[in-house]
Order: structure tokens, then sequence, then C-alpha cells
């Protein structure tokens, strides 16, 4: 009875379809063929882009260093296989508008020939900044989608003494099954990996929690962190968007992380099962992050698979592998169906973003025509956020942005429930993502327009200080004339 | 290369749920307590019931059409044809033609098109279409039919009915009376009181809705029925029809209890009148009902008391109508002040404090 | 007789209290100026013109007065439109403004004389150079005023739109369906 009264642990959500079973069963395909060229943007993470520091023309190593990490918040980029660098250029990146971005395009020579490595023996013997500085010189960014780079989280949960790691294995988008995968047959790189995050943050706790649909990926990792009484690894229910970093802390620790707050502010610090993963052979193989597991699935796909690919794989080439129907794809998703991108189309290099590429048919789509909104008030009840989606959406279709803004706009996560459940097919994400990039562009306006009076008046100051200077000058110059004359005159007397 | 250039956000799937597929389980809902009431009162019933929801759709049509847009693609979402029907279930069974129509006209359009039509009005339709026809045509809306189900020898026929529906009741007073509601107001002010009112009246056969009444309200039973199955589907929420039909069995119990002789049972009140269509069919309105589980609780507790305050002090016999009116003016209000909190803020809309350990 | 006297007597108190109304409306009017500034204020102040007015001053004034839309400021757009319209309480169709298309200047290296004209009347200091030197725009400073390109006398100065690029792209607005939406 008590727990009535309690703060609910989970709030909102969707039970979706789960479409994961045609690639949860099957084992990761390790023998992808290496593409013969590998698009690798300069920007695969939160912060600022990486500086390339190799020309085209040079002939590089599996693993050597491309582009160097530049400023605090940033990710090198390395070389996913040895070949030759063709261009380094501007090249559709992948996101919804396809605009180019900076990538360097490498030719592979076929050899895949490693530069040396540096393994480290004992990684417990060395000190924390140790290992948060080669998992950054790793290039390992957080592999759920957020890509922020892990060795700035591992700096600041040493900072912010964080007492429990949580490992997000939860994997709530449908359809997705690589990190069930890793988890099932990688359970005890992940779990070294997670120690190893445990030591770099100086932490003691870690949670790994997995959804209960997952039941052989809990065995696998239960069995793996076994021996180690500090890691735990627990089952929670599934229920879309359990796997949203700070629902997981809801449930796990009961605690809220404040809005506008950081979670390690409170103590907790969150990462993906593949992020520990790619620790795990950065600081054992001094491998940095090359490659990824990649689900590829959907309606149009024959042979739905989770594969290990080198980053710079084009999308076409994975589908050209999956046997991808063309004439079936009736949408190209970048992530899951609930909160990834749909793409344009499919020359676009996969990144270190990149969980899942499906490829929906015309069926699985929630594509009918937007009708009025009937109040109905789903949109209400599954969002995660407490937020009101009808009534946002509502304002901004009548531009009341500012309302919108009042009514939570910026703590919306676009996690897509309330677009999945809405009746009227209202595509309530969108209206969001629109508003937020309005108020966007428009703070950027004002600040424009404030700078603009700035330069505006220093201009005028300026002219102002040179008439003032002419002014003065032309009262000297007169008066040295009035002088002179005065002079001339005197002597003309005298004479 | 595969080539899609349309931009769309998620989320790319969705749950197989859509506007008409609502309007179609709740009318699923409402279908045993319709054939019901159709059997029971007879094929007067039946043709008012036809005029309501054909009127209905009509004005619909009519109002989109105003409206420069096509009107079949909206026509098929059902709203039309459903806020036709409650109102059809809310009607004495035997009224005049022009009733069905009239309220018809007044439901779609100063209802729902005044407004801006599906999800824009302030009031529920049905409703406010019932409201107006009682206090406008008071006669008409007040008088009821006996039970005379179809088939029996003493109903009327075919031919008898498109009389009744098109030029009125002849021989009114041996054909109609009042509601058990009705009667026991009529009673009070006769100074009688309640345990000798109610030997007049058949206990078992009003409690299967084999009594006087409006089409479809008679069976409380078969509406409950309906209305939990509603919730089961997940098409309607518990709250509303909980919250109100637990306040007026609370105060109705309390009354009672107090004094036996003058305040209805809760039983009496549950099982009689509107309250099974109004908990589950009308105050359960998306549109005019409030969004947040709260604010539900709140909103069906107001109806219940209001329908309670109204059926025992009022003038009218029944007030459901008016307490679900009064309520949803009050939904802003609600909706105003009970609102979800969001993630890492407190009810006002501040961050949260972080905690200090 | 009745109706008769109901209409004459309600007829005669509606003209009684609109004379009032009108009176008050004469009488009572608050006269206000100091709108002008906080308007000013709210306008780029860059004098660029492209309202039509000969300055931000101008400008201002004619909104007080009614001569102008809201949505007169190009550069300001339908943010600022909406601040002049709230101050105003003008009703504002959003529909109507026009998101300003933007422009920046460009200095096209190849007929640029380095004369120093363009720098000399670029209100915000916008563009760079020297003397014989070929000049170039700060396109973040540059409010698309187009006085430079009045005064180039090589032409070198063109207007082009923004490159859309990953920084400033943004999402669409969700396109009504034009059919069967009750939603008026």
């Amino acid at each position: 009875m008590l727990s009535l009264f309690k703060k609910p642990r989970i709030v909102g959500g969707v039970h979706a379809e789960p479409h994961k079973s045609a690639t949860a069963t099957k084992a990761i395909i390790t023998h992808f063929p290496l593409p013969k060229k590998l698009y690798i943007p300069l920007q695969q993470h939160v912060g600022k882009p990486a500086e390339p520091l190799i020309r085209v023309g040079d002939h590089v190593l599996k693993g050597q260093l491309l582009a160097y990490s530049q400023g605090v918040i940033s990710a090198p980029v390395h070389a996913p296989s040895s070949g030759l660098i063709l261009d380094v250029n501007d090249y559709p990146a992948p996101h919804p508008s396809a605009l180019p971005i900076r990538m360097i395009v490498l030719e592979t020579d076929g050899k895949d020939e490693w530069i040396t490595t540096q393994p480290m023996d004992d990684p417990f013997q060395s000190s924390a900044e140790i290992i948060s500085l080669r998992v950054g010189a790793a290039g390992i960014v957080g592999l759920g989608g957020a890509t922020f780079p892990t060795a700035v989280k591992l700096n600041m949960g040493r900072e912010n003494h964080i007492d429990t790691l949580i490992i997000n294995g939860a994997e709530c988008e449908p359809y997705l099954s690589c990190d069930d995968r890793l988890m099932q047959e990688r359970a005890d790189q992940i779990i070294d990996g997670v120690r190893l995050m445990l030591h770099g943050m100086e932490t003691d706790n870690a949670v790994v929690a997995i959804e209960d649909n997952k039941p052989q990926a809990f065995l696998a990792m239960h069995t793996a962190a076994l021996p180690y009484s500090f890691i735990k690894v627990i089952q929670i229910p599934t229920r879309y968007p359990m796997g949203w970093d700070r629902q997981l802390i809801r449930y796990v620790t009961g605690k809220e992380v404040p809005a506008g707050c950081r979670s390690s502010e409170i103590g907790v610090t969150i990462h993906n099962v593949g992020t520990a993963h790619a620790v795990h052979h950065a600081i054992r193989y001094g491998r940095p992050l090359l490659g990824r597991v990649i689900t590829v699935a959907g309606g149009a796909v024959k042979k739905p698979m989770n594969v290990e690919v080198p980053l710079g794989t084009l999308i076409s080439e994975l589908f050209d592998f999956c046997g991808v129907e063309i004439e079936k794809t009736a949408r190209i998703v970048m992530g899951g169906p609930m909160m990834g991108e749909s793409l344009p189309h499919t020359g676009l290099p996969t990144v270190k973003a990149t969980s899942g590429i499906l490829a929906l048919t015309q069926d699985e789509l929630k594509d009918t025509e937007e009708q009025p909104c009937i109040r109905c008030a789903s949109c209400l009840s599954v969002c995660p956020a407490g937020l009101r989606p009808f009534d946002m959406a509502n304002n901004i279709r009548i531009n009341q942005l500012d309302a919108a803004v009042d009514l939570g706009l910026k703590d919306c996560i676009s996690c897509g429930c309330c677009s999945y459940v809405c009746p009227s097919n209202i595509p309530l994400v969108q209206y969001f993502k629109y508003a937020s990039g309005e108020v966007m562009a428009r703070q950027q306006a004002q600040h424009k327009a404030e700078q603009t009076r700035r330069l505006m008046e220093s201009r005028n100051a300026r002219m102002e200080r040179i008439a003032q200077q002419q002014r003065d000058e032309e009262i000297a110059r007169l008066a040295a004339k009035a002088e002179r004359e005065k002079l001339k005159s005197e002597q003309e007397t005298v004479a | 290369m595969i080539i899609h250039l349309k931009t769309v956000s998620g989320a790319h799937v969705g749950a197989q749920i859509s506007v008409s597929n609502i309007m179609r389980q709740v009318m699923l809902a409402l279908l045993p307590a319709t054939v019901f009431g159709l059997f029971i009162f007879g094929w007067p019933a039946f043709n008012l019931f036809i005029i309501t929801v054909g009127s209905a759709i009509f004005f619909e049509a009519f109002c989109i059409k105003l409206g420069g847009k096509l009107a079949k693609p909206v026509l098929m979402d059902g709203s039309a044809l459903l806020t036709g029907w409650l109102l059809a279930m809310t009607l004495p069974p035997w009224a005049p033609w022009w009733i069905g129509v009239t309220g018809s006209g007044l439901a779609i359009i100063l209802g729902k098109h005044v407004y801006g039509g599906l999800g824009q009005n302030l009031f529920n339709p049905a409703m406010l279409a019932r409201v107006a026809l009682l206090i406008s045509f008071p006669i008409e809306m007040t008088t009821w039919a006996n039970v005379s189900p179809l088939f029996f020898s003493q109903s009327p026929g075919l031919s008898d009915s498109w009389h009744i529906t098109f030029t009125g009741l002849e021989n009114v007073d041996a054909r109609t009376g009042a509601t058990t509601l009705g009667f026991i107001k009529t009673e009070f002010s006769q100074n009688r009181l309640l345990p000798d009112i109610l030997k007049d009246l058949s206990g078992f056969l009003s409690f299967i809705g084999w009594t006087r009444g409006s089409m479809g309200e008679t069976s409380s039973l078969l509406l409950f029925a309906g209305g939990v199955w509603l919730i089961r589907q997940g098409i309607i929420q518990w709250h509303i029809p909980a919250s109100l039909l637990l306040t007026v069995t609370i105060l109705a119990s309390l009354f009672h209890l107090i004094d036996g002789q003058h305040y209805l049972s809760p039983l009496l009140h549950l099982n009689s009148g509107a309250m099974m269509c109004v908990a589950f069919f009308i105050a359960t309105d998306y549109v005019t009902s409030p969004n947040t589980a709260t604010g539900q609780l709140v909103f069906g507790a107001g109806c219940g008391l209001l329908i309670f305050v109204i059926r025992t002090w009022g003038a009218y016999p029944e007030g459901a109508g008016f307490a679900v009116l009064l309520m949803n003016a009050a939904t802003p209000l609600i909706d105003h002040y009970i609102r979800p909190r969001i993630y890492g803020r407190d009810r006002k809309g501040k961050p949260l404090e972080i905690p200090k350990t | 007789m009745y109706v008769l006297s109901a209409i004459v007597s309600l007829t005669l108190l509606g003209l009684f209290l609109g004379f009032l109304l009108g009176i008050a409306g004469k009488f009572l009017k608050v006269e206000s100026s100091p709108i002008i500034d906080e308007l000013e204020s709210l306008l780029p102040g860059s004098q660029c013109g492209q309202c039509g007015f000969p300055g931000c001053r101008p400008a201002a004034e004619a909104l007080v007065e009614g001569k102008a839309s809201a949505s007169l400021c190009p550069p300001g757009g339908s943010a600022l439109a909406e601040q002049i319209a709230a101050l105003l309480g003008l009703e504002l169709d959003l529909s109507t403004v026009k998101e300003p298309e933007l422009l920046v200047a460009r200095v096209s290296e190849a007929t640029c004389t380095g004369c120093t004209r363009c720098f000399k009347v670029c209100p915000t200091d916008a563009i760079v150079g020297a003397p014989k030197q070929i000049h170039a725009v700060v396109a973040d400073a540059c409010i698309a005023c187009k006085k430079c390109v009045d005064v180039c006398p090589t032409e070198c100065l063109q207007m082009h739109p923004i490159e859309v690029t990953l920084r400033n792209w943004r999402w669409h607005k969700p396109v009504l369906p034009e059919a069967g939406n009750a939603v008026c």
C-alpha cells in the first residue's frame, strides 16, 4: 500500500512492437567484406570536429590517427583499415538533410595492416588519469547514440565523485538488437570494460540494467559479472523509452536529474554497453574505435542481421550485403524507428553513432494523413518527460512559440512516444523539432540584432571621433595661420 | 542507390489506432444498450434514432462544405455519427421527428462547428443539445413512452410508428408516464415519504431497464458493461467513471443513512436516469474533459456532486446533463491548475534542487 | 404595443450609451509618445532603409501612426514583428509575415579594385580591407542593407542567399493536409 504513495519510477512510455527476433537470435556477422572506399566524417561526436593531420596521397595503416581532437570536448578519428587517403573534402553527411560535411576518403588496400599498438598489461596499476587519456586517444564516444566523448565523461566522473555507474543495456528501441547480441556474445569483454571505466572514474559501484525481454543477455552478463561483487546486473521492465538516460537513472536510483543539470551532479554517470566494449579494446589491446556492430533490419531486408562494420562504410554497401529490396523500401532510418532519423539516400557513411540501419516498408510506417487533434491526451499519458504534447503542438501550429516554450518545449527529448500513440497521426515530434530550431534561430537573430546595434554604435562613435579630430585639426590649422599672419603683420609693421 | 527525398521525423512506426477506430469502438460499446432501448420502445424509437443520426451526419457535411472542404474524409472519422447516436440515446423515445432534427442541428452546429470543429468544442455537443431541447421544449422532452416492445400486440406497428413520429402522439395519457426519478420527485412534492412511494414502483423491472426513460439510458447494466469494456480496451480511462459513480454513491449513502425517508438510496441513484450513460460515455468525452488523471478525478467528482445536488434539491428530476455542462466549463480551469510534473522540475516548473548528500 | 415600446426604449438606450462611449473616446484619450522610443530600441537601428522609411526612428513613428504594419522590418523577421505587435497591441497574422530571405553581401575577388567605398558606407563595419586591397565581408556582421552594393563602382559586391549547412539547417513545419481538415 505504501508503494502507492511513493514517487513513480516509470513515467509514461509505450509498449512498442519489438520486431527484434529477426536479428536477436543470430550471431554477429564479423566477416563483412572490406569496402573499397571508406568515408570518414571528421565530426562523429558532440563537440568540435577533429582536425586532419594527414594529406591527400598519404598511405595510412589501420588504427593510425587521421585527425586529432580539437579542444576540450572533441574526439580523434582513426583509419578503420590500411590504404591511401584519396580526398579530404565535403561529402553528404548521414543526416536527414544529407548536407555536406568534411570527410576523409580512404581507399583501402585490402591488406588491413595494423599499426603497432600499445596494449596495457595491467591497467589497474596505472592511474585513473591514464585510463581516461587512453580512452580519449582511442576516439571512443558514447555508442548509445549520444556520441558524447567518453573520456570527458570519465573526467567529470572523477571530479564529481560518482557513487554509481549505470551501464545502459536497455536497448528499448524496436528492431535494434546490436547491444543484445554484444551482451550475449562478449559479456566478459563488456564487464572488463565496466571495471576499467570504474577505475577511470574512481567509482566503486556499477549497475548494469538490461530490459527483461533479453533473458539471454541478462544471463550472460550476470555470469560474467559474478566474480565482481561491485558490479550488479539487474533486469528492468521492458517499456520504451527505458533507455533514456534520465528515465533509467530514475528507475535504478530513484533520483531525478534536475532540469539543466548533468547526471554527474547527482552522483550518477551512465554509459552504454557498446562503449564499455570499446573501452575494453582500447585499454587491453590499444585498439582505437574503428568499427561497430550495426543492426540492419526492417521489412525490406531479406537477410536482417547484426554485422560488425568499419566506420565509414556506405549504407549502400551494407544494404547490398544484407539484401535490401529497393522497390519495397519506403524509408531508410538510421537508428531505431522511434528516435532514428530518416535518410534521403544510401550514399551516406555509417558513423560511431550508427546503432542500426532500417529499411522499412510502407506497411511498417506510420505515414497517414494528419487529422485534427481530438484531445484524447494519449500523448500526455505516454510522455516520459511529463509534458503536454498536444498543447505544445497546437501552440506551435499557430506560431505561438513562446507559449510552447512555457509549456516545456525545451524539456522534450524527441523520444517519439507521443507520435507513436497519436490516433490522429499528428507528427508531434516534428512540430517540436521545428519549434526548437525556430526558437534557436530567433535567439540567434536577436543576438545578431544586439551585435549590430553595438557595431553601429561603435562605428558612430568612431565617425564622431574622426570628425571631431578633423574639426580640432581645422581649428588648430586656422589658429596657426592666424598666428603666422599676425607675426607677419607684426614683422611688417616693425619693418 | 535508393533515393527518398521526403524528410520526416520519427517516430517512424506507430500504434495501430485511429480516430475512426476509437469512434467505432465507442459505438460498439453503445450497441447493446441501444438495441435494448430500441427493442423496448419499438418502432417510434427506431424512427427517431434514424432521424437524429441521419440529420447529425447531414449537418456535419453541411458545415464542412460551408468551410470549403471535402466532406467525405471528415465524415469517415465517425464523430458526427457518434454525436448523433449519443444524442438519440438521451431523447425521449417517442419524441416527434423535429426534436431529433433540432437536437442534431444544435449539437453539430452550435455544439461543435461554431467552435471550429472536431476537438475544439468546449461543451459536449450531445449534452448541449439535450439541455437546450429540455429547456426549449419541456413538454416534448418529458413525455416518456410506456415500455412497449417490438412485435408485442399492444405496441405500435410500423405504420403506427410513422404516425407517432411525424404527426404526434394521440391518447397521450394512456401511453406515457413519468420516469422513476420524475415520479419520485412529484410524489415528494405531495409530501409522501420514500418507502411509501417505492411501493408503487417495481424494483426488478426498473433494475433491468424495463422502465420508462430515455431511448438508450434505461438499461444501466448494459451501459455499465459497455463502459467497462471500453476501459479494458484502453479507449477511456477509469478515472472519470470511477470518481463520478463513487462520489454519487458516497453522497447518496450518507444522506440515505441520515434520512431514509427523504433521500434515495445509492442503488436507486446509480440505476436510474442517465447516470451510467453519462459516467461512461458522456463525461469521458476526450475533448471536453481534463487531460490528466488527477484532473479527471476532480472532474468526475464534480459531475457526481452536481448530479446528486440537482437530483436531490433541484427543480429537475435528472441533473446529469446540467452537471456535465457545468463541469465542461470548468475543464480549462482544471487543466490550467492540474498539470503533469515535468521531469527534473517541480510542479511550478522550476528545476529541482540538487540533493545534498 | 409592448413590442414597440421595447424596441424604442432599447434603441434609445443603445444610442445614448454609444454617444457616451464616443465622448469618452474623444476626451479621455491617452496621449502616447514614449512608445516611439521603445519601438526604436526594438528595431535593429542600422538605418538600412529596407522598410521604405529613411531610418529606424521614422519607421517607429510610422508604426505608431499606423502607417506601417508590424511586419515592416525585413531584417527583424517574424520575431521582431511579434514583439512590435505585442507592444502596439496589434493583431498579427504571422502567415502574412514573410520570413526575410537571408542574404549576405559577398565580394567577387576578380573585380574588386580596393576602392574602399563599400566599407565607408557599411553601417556595421562588416567589410574589412584597406586601400588597393581586396575587401571581404564578415558574413556574421552583415545585415543585408545593400548599401555597399549601391556604391560599388565595379559591381563586385553582390547579395547571395546564406548557404544552408548542417549548422543552420532546421526542421520545417509539418504541412497540414488540404482536404479533410476540420480545424479551421
